[in-house]
């Protein structure tokens, strides 16, 4: 029998207010622990919780971006349950009545698009961190274990899908591009090592064709999108064996085990609690109005779909387009700064999502901190197509450019790569080669074009491949011909 | 000096006639010379109230006068949290506790010069009506120390019955302030839901706490009222809009008002002194040119079995905190669940254990929509009947308690027994109206009856007009007996 996996996502944000969810505390994660904290946060006696607008005004710009209906008027809840980086040990969040429900996210899969429908986006707030001393970092055999509550009250948001994903893959692509999203509204940083974009998978399998929905598993901790896609492979071919082995699939929760590579379950306790949700009663229904909505809504940034439909309109390849509006957000600015003084989109597109891109990716530095700006971009290709530098050249001066050397004119005079393009210099240095290669212009005027390659090579060689191939091909074929 | 009201107190002290440093020592003598019998305050603060007091006098001399509290020495509820002083909520759990903040309801207090004596005595969280359950022991009634203040403000209201004080804060959950003050002679107000701010207000029920006065007369809850109402960026419920009018009409009588006397509050498991007492004010009342309609609210006797489930629901979760990790007491264990399980066994007492387990029990899945969902239904239904009343007339009367102060002990052993004690002052609080009780008269063994009236939401003005004519009407001017041996 063939298999199905249906896949759900959730996703939490949390959010870069400039302030927590319900106090005053800054939002700063490099902050040292329990810096950015007072009575509300720490849950103190007496202290009340005071809904971020800020935080609100954000999970609705996320929730139209989503393609979602806005709720006019929705409501926290408390969700009950002890854990000690749980300052109130009750996390406030949303249950029945979320900010924002029904949308979806039009997800390009292998080329193809495909619609993933959303159940509901809301809003909650995070809890402390639990740092565990000695005994391998882990709880259970632990020494001691600190707690910093710089982060209890972060805003928070969930993304819930429907099971509308069909592979690891898909479910990759949905993430990433969820996260194209966020980053795009400039309402979340989005870092998935930091712990500011997380997932849980509800994962099942069915038979192929079957419509009604397996016992799920929900797949925890997966901090990468490759950790996501590994753990539904581990747990779609786990699940598989389990049920063709004539076993059940256990409704439970599991740990994804990045070092391991495999799923395990977690405690049977943690997976079975009883939150006992009621309505906060510290908080009055949040209210967006049809007028606060439309505001939100006319602030909407350009969404990733829409500005890779107009990278493609601009003469960019699909590709090079999806890598520019997937990647940093400051290298597509850069990409749009350097359109903007006159760079042809197409070679700017290709510096910036080939080598460039490779180059961030391989220091593991955002592009502002290298010496890139729109102007040297310009620069660049301008040289490239002006024939000052070859495209090998020019891959030399980009990493200069990059590595902080200068401007790429000074990178290029330093390293000594700007192409010989004097029509009389190349014709010398040509004419000193068939000089030395007799038998080969006989054979050229003969007619036979075998050696015109080799001896490309030599006058490159002979300017130390300064010399513009273009230039010397036209000289070349000039003296062939007479 | 000690029984100066807050107007007299107030204009002594602009006179020249007293000092707010003679004031405060008069106040903390009275304590000095009550407590080891009334056991009022969990905390004195001598010091820092004489340093307030000399500040106050400073300030006069100066000619800056910040408001009505200036130099006034006032009584804390040892729930609401206190820069500097130990709060204890009257739980082992915070044996020790010193908050690192004011409560905005107290910066407003110190914003204008109030003088703060000490922290009073309560049942612990507030779970309680006689002041019996605090872990640092009762506190007694002045009119009769074998008998309970009532609760759970009982430390405020001795304090401003014996002038330990000249005013008292409390916190009012399901009739907290006025049922202590009642069953202790004085006057006890709660204030519509919203209108003072919780912040810094130690939770027992949310949707339900509200922070009011503790008086000797109307006119001083009016000021007290006004001395900390307004709205709170800090508190999410806090009312956003107009505060002032309190005071408007407090001395134009109740002609022409129609005044319903709540039929489910009278008859059996009253006192016939105490019914003897309040229809007697009601006649006071006609006489004045008042309308007296009897008004009939079925869901009364439903609003107990509501609260009892609405209020330990939202303790549950809001004492939930008390876990031993970030502060208080901190028992040893194996794991951090075993902590936390030790901390919460050995630091909450059994009445306030008793509250979150039903309260957990009745939010838990499966009894949700049985017990908590059905609980908010009928807090509906009350809402609704009320403001049917409130359609007819302009404000309800019964009795503040069934009975006047029981002896200490005699229901400890039954709490079903002791919430119904509650029965009258619960129902203002499910619907967030404000209400008031005012002294009317002595019970045949010489204890206080509390005549309590309530009105709609943001109905201050009327309510204090029929208090202060109540007042007026009844001219109730009895001490405790005992008064001059702490003198």
């Amino acid at each position: 029998m063939n298999w199905e996996p249906v896949i759900g996502i959730e996703v939490h944000v949390e959010l870069l207010t400039d302030s927590k969810m319900f106090c005053g505390c800054r939002v700063d994660f490099g902050a040292a622990p329990n810096t950015n904290v007072c009575p509300v946060c720490l849950a103190l006696p007496g202290a009340l919780p005071v809904p971020n607008e800020q935080a609100i005004e954000w999970i609705v710009q996320i929730g139209l971006a989503l393609n979602c209906t806005i709720t006019r008027e929705s409501i926290f809840h408390r969700k009950n349950y002890f854990y000690a980086d749980l300052p109130k040990n009750y996390q406030i969040s949303q249950y029945d009545i979320p900010v924002c429900s029904g949308g979806h996210l039009d997800v390009e899969v292998d080329g193809e698009t495909v619609r993933v429908a959303i159940n509901r986006v809301h809003q909650e707030e995070d809890t402390g961190k639990s740092i565990h001393m000695g005994g391998g970092g882990r709880i259970h055999s632990a020494e001691a274990t600190l707690l910093d509550f710089n982060r209890a009250g972060v805003p928070l948001v969930e993304i819930v899908s429907e099971p509308d994903i069909f592979s690891p893959a898909h479910a990759r692509s949905y993430a990433q591009q969820l996260r194209d999203v966020v980053l795009s509204l400039g309402v979340s940083d989005a870092r998935l090592e930091e712990g500011s974009m997380r997932f849980d998978a509800n994962v099942s399998i069915r038979p192929e064709g079957d419509t009604e929905l397996g016992a799920k598993v929900e797949v925890k901790n997966m901090n990468s999108f490759r950790s996501l896609e590994r753990a539904l492979d581990f747990e779609i071919i786990r699940q598989t064996e389990a049920v063709e082995a004539g076993q059940r699939i256990e409704q439970e929760t599991r740990h994804w085990d990045e070092e391991a590579g495999r799923t395990r379950a977690m405690r049977s306790k943690e997976g079975s609690s009883d939150y006992r949700y009621f309505p906060e009663p510290d908080l009055l229904p949040i209210v967006v109005s049809d007028e606060w909505r439309e505001q939100i809504r006319a602030k909407l940034p350009e969404l990733p779909h829409q500005r890779r439909a107009r990278y493609i309109e601009l003469g960019l390849e699909a590709h090079a387009a999806s890598v520019l509006v997937a990647g940093e957000a400051d290298v597509a600015v850069l990409f749009e700064e350097a359109v903007g003084m006159g760079a042809d989109p197409k070679q700017a597109a290709n510096w910036l999502s080939g080598e460039t891109t490779a180059y961030l990716r391989r220091k593991e530095t955002p592009v502002d901190q290298t010496g890139l700006t729109a102007a040297y971009l310009v620069e660049i290709t301008g040289m490239l197509a002006d024939g000052k530098l070859s495209a090998t050249a020019a891959k030399e001066v980009l990493t200069g450019v990059l590595d902080r050397e200068g401007s790429p004119g000074e990178v290029a005079v330093a390293r000594d790569l700007i192409q010989i393009s004097d029509t009389s210099a190349i014709e010398t240095a040509v004419d000193a080669v068939l000089a030395s290669n007799p038998e080969a212009l006989e054979t050229l005027r003969a007619g036979d074009m075998k050696p015109f390659g080799y001896l490309v090579g030599q006058v490159m060689r002979a300017t130390s491949g300064k010399a513009d191939p273009k230039v010397v091909n036209e000289i070349l074929r000039d003296r062939a011909s007479r | 000096m000690s029984d100066y009201t807050l107007s007299e107190a107030a204009t002594a002290l602009r006179d020249g006639s007293t000092s707010s440093r003679e004031l405060t020592d008069a106040a903390l003598d009275r304590a000095a010379k009550s407590e080891a019998e009334l056991h009022a305050f969990l905390t004195l603060d001598h010091d820092g109230a004489r340093s307030a007091a000399e500040a106050a006098d400073g300030s006069f001399a100066s000619g800056r006068d910040s408001g009505a509290f200036q130099g006034i020495p006032v009584a804390l509820k040892d729930n609401l949290v206190t820069r500097g002083i130990a709060t204890t909520a009257a739980s082992q759990i915070l044996a020790g506790w010193v908050p690192p903040y004011d409560g905005t309801a107290v910066v407003r207090l110190k914003g204008q010069g109030a003088v703060v004596v000490g922290k009073t005595n309560l049942d612990e969280f507030a779970m309680g009506s006689s002041t019996e359950n605090s872990a640092f022991g009762p506190s007694r009634n002045p009119w009769d120390t074998d008998r309970v203040p009532g609760g759970s403000s009982g430390g405020s209201a001795i304090a401003v019955a014996v002038g330990s004080a000249v005013v008292g804060f409390g916190s009012d959950t399901g009739g907290s302030i006025r049922q202590p003050a009642a069953l202790c002679g004085v006057v006890g107000m709660k204030p519509t839901y919203g209108l003072v701010s919780r912040y810094g207000l130690i939770a027992f029920a949310s949707s339900l706490d509200q922070i009011g006065p503790i008086t000797r007369t109307v006119e001083d809850s009016v000021t007290a009222l006004e001395a900390v109402a307004g709205h709170d960026p800090l508190d999410a419920t806090s009312y956003r809009g107009d505060r002032s009018g309190f005071r408007d009409g407090l001395e134009a009588g109740v002609r022409g008002l129609k005044i319903g006397v709540v039929r489910e509050l009278t008859g059996e498991g009253f006192e016939p002194d105490v019914e003897a007492a309040v229809r007697h004010t009601v006649d006071l009342l006609s006489d004045a040119g008042a309308e007296v309609i009897e008004v009939s609210i079925p869901s009364v006797d439903v609003s107990l079995s509501a609260y009892y489930l609405i209020a330990p629901a939202e303790c549950s979760a809001n004492l939930a905190r008390f876990d031993g990790v970030r502060y208080g007491l901190r028992r040893d264990g194996e794991t951090v669940e075993d902590m936390m399980t030790a901390t919460r066994a050995d630091g909450f007492g059994p009445e306030v254990t008793r509250r979150i387990l039903l309260g957990t029990y009745a939010l838990s899945a499966g009894y949700y929509d049985a017990f908590y969902g059905q609980a908010q239904k009928v807090r509906t239904v009350v809402l609704r009947e009320f403001e049917a009343a409130y359609r007819q007339v302009d404000v309800l009367v019964s009795a503040t308690t069934p009975t006047t102060a029981f002896e200490i002990g005699s229901k400890t052993q039954d709490p079903l027994s002791m919430y119904l004690s509650d029965i009258c002052t619960i129902p203002s609080n499910l619907t967030g109206h404000p209400a008031i009780s005012v002294p009317v008269g002595l019970d045949r063994h010489g204890l206080p009856v509390g005549f309590q009236i309530m009105a709609p939401a943001l109905g201050e003005a009327v309510l204090f007009r029929v208090a202060r004519a109540v007042e007026q009407a009844v001219a109730f001017e009895s001490r405790p007996p005992r008064l001059e041996e702490w003198t």
